[in-house]
């Protein structure tokens, strides 16, 4: 009995650090409607700063409760900074778009923190005062853990009575409901917006401070974090913060028993429970259908055929692609292999966002299921490499089939994170399936057909296939069947209402994009000769989505220009040191300078050019 | 008080307003009047600021402030209720209020939520309820006095009979006859020829973008073949 009230009482404890994180998350997206990456690294940057400012100070119970919240108000600091520097100046930019800047971020900040502090983990100190264990019921609890019981609820009472009971937390929670109406009635919204990230940002910092007597400061802890607390913020509900309490609870109390029957579950359980939550309830627990109104997007453009001048350049660049092998080296050829697998998988992924109107934030689970079925049926069934290619997509196409029927059955950032639960669940099971995926090892020795074994041979295929996908998605996208998805993407009600079936196509959509995405997969894996979990994971999801948005949504060239940008600028950084803070800072600049991706940045460019020559 | 001039507006390649021209006078309550989808409502958050590609000139008091900030335009002096009302349904009555706060401004009447509560009394038995459990009347009431306390010198009311119970239609028309009375100016969008002609001053018809009548009732009810033209159904 004591050993299930241990259990029980560590899973209070973390769901009150993860509450912290995820009630922060939730306070920015529901003011904002940003989809914060860098609050992780926030998360991050609180424990840090926590372990200088408790190792220096050394004052005893004061001085770490001081350090605490010292810690907590320098992140909500270093959120002021980011938001006046960067988000504030592009609020009108498509949606979504600002989570590319908050991904240049996080990618800053992890080689700020590895520059200041070192790569080394650190070990905090204990708390004082609360350095021992207490007996309860004969199992010892940590005396910390019950101190962190008390101030998740604590926590959540103050920003109840902020909320309820001053004019700000009255204009934050309008603002979550309608904020151009807000703004229609006086308010300043970029204040506003200024001070809820800055609250978002402090929760974030005080969530990380207090976990220094728990676990090693290290810098793996942005992205350990910032999945489940997405999943917290989803399953309560984008904007309610008394939702990311209550999730907390049942994630962290859910996952404190689970792992005593079933110890691997604990890295897919959240997005089981998001999963199982958002098929039931689509706004989550205490979420509510956002506005309509204050959309920050301009309406979609129809989409042009392409004129004779623009076919000419473009099949004069197929061309050169196509005889480039002849002059360039071998490692080039290679490149560009990885260029044009990256550049379907984008063009697969801008299909559905896109087109089909489905932003993903899981689209490299059909990559990944396309390079593991591919990859198993050449290991395990001994079959040739085409017809091992041919399974790749065929696989995919059954994934996407399974999970998107559940997901088309949801909108907007829900969709998004009921996707990031799918390929959370395939990764965890193919990280963890050791007797069959190989585990953390993956699947080496996946080389191409003898004919086909030279980089020259091996670049035309690809060149083929992948190019081959992108011509049929283009097409598709001409078709009667994609006027319809992006019939349904403008208004879901109307198109609806002149009878068409919307989930039916969204769901076609939805499994077209996989299938490609697949055939990437299956292209990728023959010329790396292996591949490892690491294909589906949300990091290789967040690659696709970067490309597509800097690339430019709005345009069918702009994820060929985000995905060739992406591979070839990380190819090049990836060599120096800080790479990361370069590649961050490059982001950075892009987004600021074109709010409408690279290809709106190229049409304007474009334009001021013949304005000039006229 | 406020002058539009030659105000274009679209949303992409939509164009919504071909150079709609309109005056009103202080302590005036002029009707925008014209059928679904003619611009009324495009014009009024045009003049709020909602709509992002403007040309043209909107006048307040001589400045123009086409092109500032929706909350500039509010502390400037110019109220809005907009047509789909958008109450704060999560928020109670009292707190809808709140958001609508702002400080005494000079030369307007300055209205407290007692004194809103006289003027809507249904709100007052509601004062703790949830925006999203008030009635459609209920919350048209609402949307005005959120604006009111905010103590503009105009008001766009955009459509306030639509929708909503006969009876209270004839509130709001006590309603806007009061907030002359207390000097205020009135931009009020209608369909509703009969009530627009109870409370208003003057006219404008606007159809497809472009103003095709203006003048006062007495005038539009001698020549029938106007109102037959932009407005019958």
């Amino acid at each position: 009995m004591g050993f299930y009230l241990a259990q029980l009482l560590t899973g209070l404890a973390n769901a009150s650090s993860l509450f912290l994180i995820a009630s922060g998350l939730s306070i920015i997206f529901g003011v904002t409607r940003i989809v914060n990456f860098a609050h992780g690294s926030f998360y991050m940057l609180g424990a840090y700063l926590a372990y200088t400012l408790v190792t220096t100070l050394q004052g005893g119970i004061p001085g770490y409760w001081f350090s605490v919240l010292a810690a907590a108000v320098l992140v909500g600091g270093i959120g002021l900074v980011v938001e006046l520097t960067i988000l504030r100046r592009i609020y009108r930019a498509p949606e979504l778009f600002q989570l590319v800047a908050t991904f240049g971020v996080v990618l800053i900040v992890q080689d700020a923190t590895l520059a200041i502090w070192g790569a080394e983990d650190l070990l905090g100190p204990r708390a004082p005062g609360l350095d021992r264990a207490v007996r309860l019921m004969g199992e010892p609890i940590p005396e910390y853990d019950l101190a962190l019981i008390a101030i998740g609820p604590a926590v959540l009472a103050a920003i109840w009575l902020v909320f309820h009971r001053t004019r700000w937390g009255v204009l934050v929670r309008a603002a979550t409901q309608d904020r151009e109406m807000v703004g229609a009635l006086g308010v300043n919204q970029a204040w506003l917006f200024s001070a809820a990230f800055v609250l978002g940002s402090a929760l974030a910092g005080l969530g990380g401070a207090l976990q220094i007597p728990r676990e090693a400061v290290s810098l793996q802890m942005d992205l350990s974090i910032i999945g489940e607390a997405f999943v917290v913020v989803v399953i309560g509900g984008m904007g309610s913060v008394t939702g990311a309490f209550v999730a907390a609870v049942l994630i962290s109390v859910l996952n404190a028993f689970a792992i005593l029957i079933f110890p691997q579950v604990s890295i897919v359980l959240p997005f089981v429970v998001m999963a199982a939550v958002l098929i039931v309830r689509p706004y989550g627990l205490f979420g509510r259908p956002g506005s309509e109104h204050g959309g920050a997007e301009e309406p979609e453009q129809p989409l042009r055929l392409l004129d004779q001048r623009s076919t000419m350049v473009l099949l004069a660049l197929v061309a050169m692609l196509a005889f480039s092998p002849a002059v360039v080296s071998d490692f080039t050829t290679i490149l560009l292999v990885d260029v044009m697998v990256a550049t379907l998988f984008a063009v697969s992924l801008h299909f559905m966002m896109g087109i089909g109107g489905m932003v993903s934030f899981g689209h490299a689970a059909y990559f990944g299921v396309g390079a593991y079925a591919a990859a198993m049926a050449v290991k395990m069934l001994g079959w040739g490499m085409l017809p091992a290619m041919a399974l790749g997509p065929v696989a995919a196409a059954l994934a996407a089939l399974f999970f998107g029927w559940f997901c088309v059955r949801l909108s907007g950032v829900y969709l998004a994170m009921l996707t990031m639960a799918a390929a959370q669940i395939l990764w965890g099971v193919t990280f963890q399936w050791q007797e069959v995926t190989g585990g953390d090892d993956g699947i080496l020795g996946v080389w191409p057909a003898e004919w086909a074994s030279s980089d020259r041979v091996y670049f035309y295929l690809a060149l083929v296939l992948c190019l081959g996908g992108i011509w049929l998605l283009r097409r598709v996208a001409h078709s009667p069947f994609g006027y319809t998805l992006r019939g349904v993407r403008d208004s879901r009600i109307r198109a609806e209402a002149i009878g068409i079936d919307t989930r039916f196509h969204q769901w076609m959509g939805f499994t077209l994009a996989g299938t490609l995405a697949g055939l990437a997969g299956a292209v990728f894996v023959f010329s790396k000769g292996s591949v490892f979990p690491d294909a589906l994971s949300i990091g290789h999801s967040i690659d696709g989505l970067i490309m597509v948005l800097l690339g430019g949504i709005h345009a069918l060239a702009g994820p060929v220009y985000g995905a060739m940008a992406m591979v070839l600028i990380e190819d090049w950084v990836s060599r120096l040191d800080y790479w990361r803070f370069i590649f961050g800072g490059i982001i950075l600049t892009v987004v600021l300078l074109a709010p409408d991706g690279i290809a709106g940045g190229v049409r304007r460019l474009i334009q001021l050019v013949r304005r000039d020559a006229a | 008080m406020l002058e539009i001039d030659s105000l274009t507006a679209r949303y992409g390649r939509a164009q919504i307003l071909n150079g709609v021209s309109l005056t009103l006078g202080r302590n005036e309550v002029v009707a925008l009047l014209g059928r679904n989808g003619a611009g009324k409502s495009t014009t009024m958050k045009s003049v709020m600021g909602l709509v992002r590609q403007t040309g043209g000139s909107i006048r307040l008091d001589g400045a123009n402030i086409l092109g500032r900030a929706s909350h500039l335009i509010c502390r400037a002096g110019i109220g809005y209720v907009p047509e789909d009302r958008r109450i704060f349904g999560e928020l109670t009555v009292e707190e809808n209020l709140e958001v609508g706060r702002r400080p005494a401004r000079e030369g307007a009447p300055q209205w407290t939520t007692d004194h809103l509560f006289q003027l809507f009394p249904n709100l007052a038995e509601r004062r703790q309820n949830l925006g999203k459990q008030l009635s459609g009347g209920e919350q048209q009431m609402l949307s005005i006095a959120r604006t009111l306390m905010g103590n503009p010198s105009l008001v766009l009311l955009d459509e306030p009979s639509e929708g909503i119970a006969p009876v209270i239609v004839e509130q709001m028309a006590n309603v806007i006859s009061e907030l002359k009375r207390e000097g205020l100016s009135v931009l009020l969008s209608e369909q509703n020829l009969h009530f627009a002609r109870e409370v208003s001053d003057r006219a404008y018809i606007i159809e497809k973008g472009t103003m095709r009548y203006e003048g006062d009732f007495a005038d539009l009810d001698a020549r029938p073949e106007v109102s037959a033209q932009y407005l019958a159904v």
